[in-house]
């Protein structure tokens, strides 16, 4: 069945990415060059994707494309039906795909929480008293309105990763892309801004693309994509992709701790599924079969 | 420690002044300027010492702070003292020896110039004690910006102040980290001779510099994907605007100006 | 004994400000030698204003630090020396490297604490291999390095002056699963080899269940407790408390202990959980056959 394109937020077609400069450097264009090969996606709109791989593995590369930052040498990517390689669409689509990246501190650009968050629609030419509304908006949506006068610099990193989202909630976008947000974090960052993320999807239904190493925030997602060497090779529910624990492992990868236990219960020959997620789910198959 | 530097010299505090625009404040602290500067007679002192009165009773800021401020500049007062002392030649002379000698005239237009530095350094230290880095900038691009007919880049020169106030506290604790970093494999980096203490800075300023680099490049990048275009069609969360207060405030200081004007023509 | 040991140790951030912290607060600690200890706490629980105590970077407002019985404060021209038997890592290290080569920025150390060249040379070549950096890249230089490669050049630099205690803040932070898991091997590895004492900074407590003996529990500036990593385990009410958690594989097995399931006590690796299942099952399934082999002899 065809997807109505209505519903598709990014569409990736065979979509192939190399740094022109390695070219340059090696001089011959041989395979090895290409950081993406081939990728082809599609994001339905207000979806929860999840892209693991590990360092290296072109991950952050394909998020780049999602905002235009990058254009792909061969192939195409829509974002809500909009070629990225279209140089009109450039603001359009980095509106409505709105990106958060790693290190909180260097995507901060005012010294003031507020006017951090209304630099986008600033730059957008958005009315004062519209950008006033806004900034309000965004910065309950992520629980930071309280501290709206603070300089970055006094806050905890998982709030100034909050900021960070907020400042991109204000562009008013159809989809937020998050490039590994909890790397720097503490596991207490780390939760606030997983809180955020899914409140922002399921109450606003903002689609959101999440780039991480962690096993358990990718288990929050309703789909995982994993990325090896440029090539996309899985993709499916987090319990179907986790399941798989030797073809995780052998990828560099890791699953959740309850997972790899039913994994090897269910390979010592037992009656357990290896689709299992959470401690919830663990406890219970595990009393089932005891 | 390097964290505990306060960055400018902003005391918020609420007061009236604090509440001024700050372009009135800035047009207001030129013409505080103009009006020291605009003879060389008593009444100029007289003025503006009630000038920096009258502006720091409304501000609240503690008399400290101002004596403060004069501190750092404690070493240019004593200089100049000393050259209009041993140079000038006017008047009664007061005491000799050998070639020294000083003189009536040495002795009051030294005075006088230390009133009148002090004096400068008052005021102007109320303009920044009052006003926070970021509207200072702001108010610096609005009054700059008929400039830009001219080319000039007015919108970039402020963004770059602006990004350059919001990363020097993440660039002081960076510093530290590396100090710190460097300290623990054995760098020494406060005792020695002038010579190994500068190379003794390269460990701490190479890492430095990268990291200030690596922070511009991915900072453009997220200003990009957060569509900055440069000032063109830019609009503001924050509006300057003027009120009845800010008007007030420039008479006064023009009222000022012509009053001294005024006596040093009549009574000189 | 006690190579390291601290006495009502107590810092104050910005004594006699509006601003003033308690970082740390009468810790008394005794550390012994070789030791894989993990240091775990929340963020702001003092853990790190407390490891730059050990190596003299942070003089205690109060209270005293030994090292081999020596207080590191009473003669203030030996505190170098303290660090160089006091190695500390920091955070994100990579951020330190500065020169022209990885072998040069491994030997800053070194040669900091007055080796000849053959010793240096031996330290750094030593110290890279530990830690799986390739020969052919120590002429490189480090900024040309990968992310992974930068950060074990960076701790290398610390390890190969051989410190008696080495702490390492996070020294996983940002790495890919497969990337945590061979530098904690590596670190391990370090420690078996040198003999030393390694405190291993640390949020992941599936990571310092496996890789540690003891852990030291800080909590709002005060020592919660120091003691064999499977004990403090067992305290998971007491840890979910101060905001810190267990490893996901003992909550579940210690509630499956709670709901009368016969499991032994302090099952804090996924191999561990296995092995004890296993048994169970094992069990459960003869007494199956065994009650069934029972029902038919009747």
């Amino acid at each position: 069945m065809e997807n109505n394109i209505n519903n598709i937020m990014i569409r990736a077609e065979h979509l192939w990415f190399r740094y022109p400069s390695d070219t340059e450097i090696s001089g011959n264009a041989t395979e090895n060059n290409w950081i993406l090969k081939d990728i082809s996606l599609k994001i339905q709109k207000g979806s929860f994707t999840a892209i693991l791989g590990h360092n290296g593995s072109g991950k952050s590369t394909l998020a780049k494309h999602m905002n235009a930052i990058l254009i792909p040498e061969k192939g195409d990517l829509f974002v809500a039906g909009m070629n990225t390689r279209e140089e009109k669409n450039l603001f359009t689509i980095r509106q409505k795909a709105g990106m958060v990246f790693q290190n909180p501190d260097n995507q901060i650009v005012a010294s003031i929480v507020e006017e951090d968050v209304a630099f986008a629609p600033e730059n957008l030419g958005v009315p004062p008293a519209e950008i006033r509304r806004r900034v309000d908006d965004a910065l309950k949506a992520v629980r930071m309105y309280e501290y709206r006068h603070h300089a970055p610099s006094q806050l905890s990193g998982g709030q100034k990763q909050r900021v960070a989202i907020a400042g991109v909630i204000a562009m008013q976008p159809d989809c937020i892309i998050l490039d590994e947000p909890t790397a720097m974090l503490d596991p207490q960052g780390r939760q606030e801004v997983m809180e955020t993320i899914l409140k922002l999807n399921r109450e606003q239904g903002i689609t959101i693309i999440l780039i991480t190493h962690y096993m358990e925030e990718a288990a929050l997602a309703e789909r995982v994509v994993v990325i090896d060497n440029g090539e996309m090779i899985l993709d499916n529910t987090p319990a179907k992709v986790f399941s798989q624990m030797e073809r995780m492992k052998a990828l560099g990868l890791d699953v959740p701790q309850v997972t790899e236990l039913a994994w090897e219960l269910n390979r010592a020959g037992f009656q357990i599924s290896p689709e299992i997620l959470t401690e919830p789910e663990c406890i219970a198959a595990l009393e089932k079969l005891l | 420690m390097l964290k505990d530097i306060t960055l400018g010299q902003y005391f918020p505090v609420d007061s009236v002044i604090h509440k001024l625009d700050p372009r009135f404040k800035i047009i207001d602290t030129l013409i505080f300027i103009v009006m020291l500067f605009s003879g060389n007679y008593i009444w100029n002192l007289l003025a503006g010492t009630i000038f920096v009165i009258l502006v720091q009773g409304l501000s609240k800021i503690p008399f400290r702070m101002s004596v403060k401020s004069i501190q750092p500049i404690f070493p240019v007062l004593v200089f100049t003292a000393i050259l209009n002392l041993a140079f000038i030649d006017t008047g009664e002379t007061l005491w000799s020896w050998k070639f020294l000698k000083i003189t009536e005239g040495g002795l009051q237009t030294s005075i006088f110039m230390i009133c009148r530095i002090i004096l400068l350094i008052t005021g102007s230290s109320l303009l920044t004690y009052t006003t926070s880095p970021i509207l200072l900038t702001d108010a610096i691009e609005s009054l700059l910006s008929p400039l830009k007919k001219i080319k000039f880049p007015v919108h970039e020169m402020a963004m770059m102040m602006s990004i350059a106030l919001r990363f020097i506290p993440t660039l002081i604790e960076e510093t530290d980290k590396i100090m710190a970093a460097q300290k623990a494999r054995g760098a020494m980096l406060d005792n020695g001779k002038l010579l190994d203490r500068v190379k003794a800075m390269i460990p701490i300023l190479i890492p430095l510099f990268v990291s200030a680099f690596r922070r511009a490049e991915e900072l453009a990048t997220a200003m990009e994907c957060r569509c900055y275009q440069g000032g063109e069609g830019r609009t503001r969360l924050r509006q300057l605007q003027a009120t009845g207060k800010d008007y007030c405030s420039l008479t006064i200081c023009l009222l000022f100006l012509i009053i001294v004007i005024l006596l040093n023509c009549i009574y000189n | 004994m006690a190579i390291l040991k601290t006495e009502d140790l107590t810092y104050i951030y910005s004594a006699g400000t509006p601003f003033e912290k308690t970082a740390v607060d009468h810790v008394n600690l005794e550390i012994e030698s070789n030791q894989m200890i993990g240091v775990i706490g929340h963020t702001g629980s003092g853990k790190s204003t407390l490891m730059q105590h050990f190596n003299g970077l942070l003089q205690p407002t109060s209270g005293k630090i030994y090292l081999e019985q020596r207080d590191i404060w009473a003669d203030k021209s030996r505190l170098r020396e303290v660090r160089f038997q006091v190695g500390l890592v920091f955070q994100y290290p990579e951020y330190q490297l500065f020169e022209e080569t990885v072998y040069k920025d491994i030997a800053f150390g070194v040669r900091n604490m007055g080796l000849n060249e053959t010793e240096i040379r031996e330290r750094v070549l030593e110290t890279a291999q530990m830690l799986g950096i390739e020969k052919d890249l120590l002429e490189r230089s480090p900024f040309a390095l990968s992310g992974g490669q930068k950060r074990r050049t960076a701790i290398a630099g610390v390890m190969a002056m051989r410190p008696k205690i080495l702490v390492l803040d996070e020294p996983c932070a940002g790495l890919d699963p497969k990337g945590r898991n061979i530098m904690l091997r590596q670190i391990r590895d370090y420690q078996k080899k040198t003999g030393s004492t390694v405190l291993l900074v640390s949020h992941s407590m599936e990571d310092v269940a496996e890789f540690t003996e003891k852990l030291l529990v800080m909590s709002h500036a005060k020592l919660f407790c120091y003691e064999d990593t499977k004990l403090v385990f067992r305290k998971s009410e007491e840890l979910k408390e101060l905001g810190l958690r267990i490893p996901q594989i003992a909550s579940v097995m210690q509630a499956l202990r709670k709901n009368g399931y016969d499991l032994p006590e302090d099952l804090y690796t996924v191999e561990q959980a296995k092995q004890a299942v296993l048994y169970l099952l094992q069990n459960s399934r003869n007494d199956q056959i065994n009650r069934r082999e029972d029902g038919s002899s009747c």
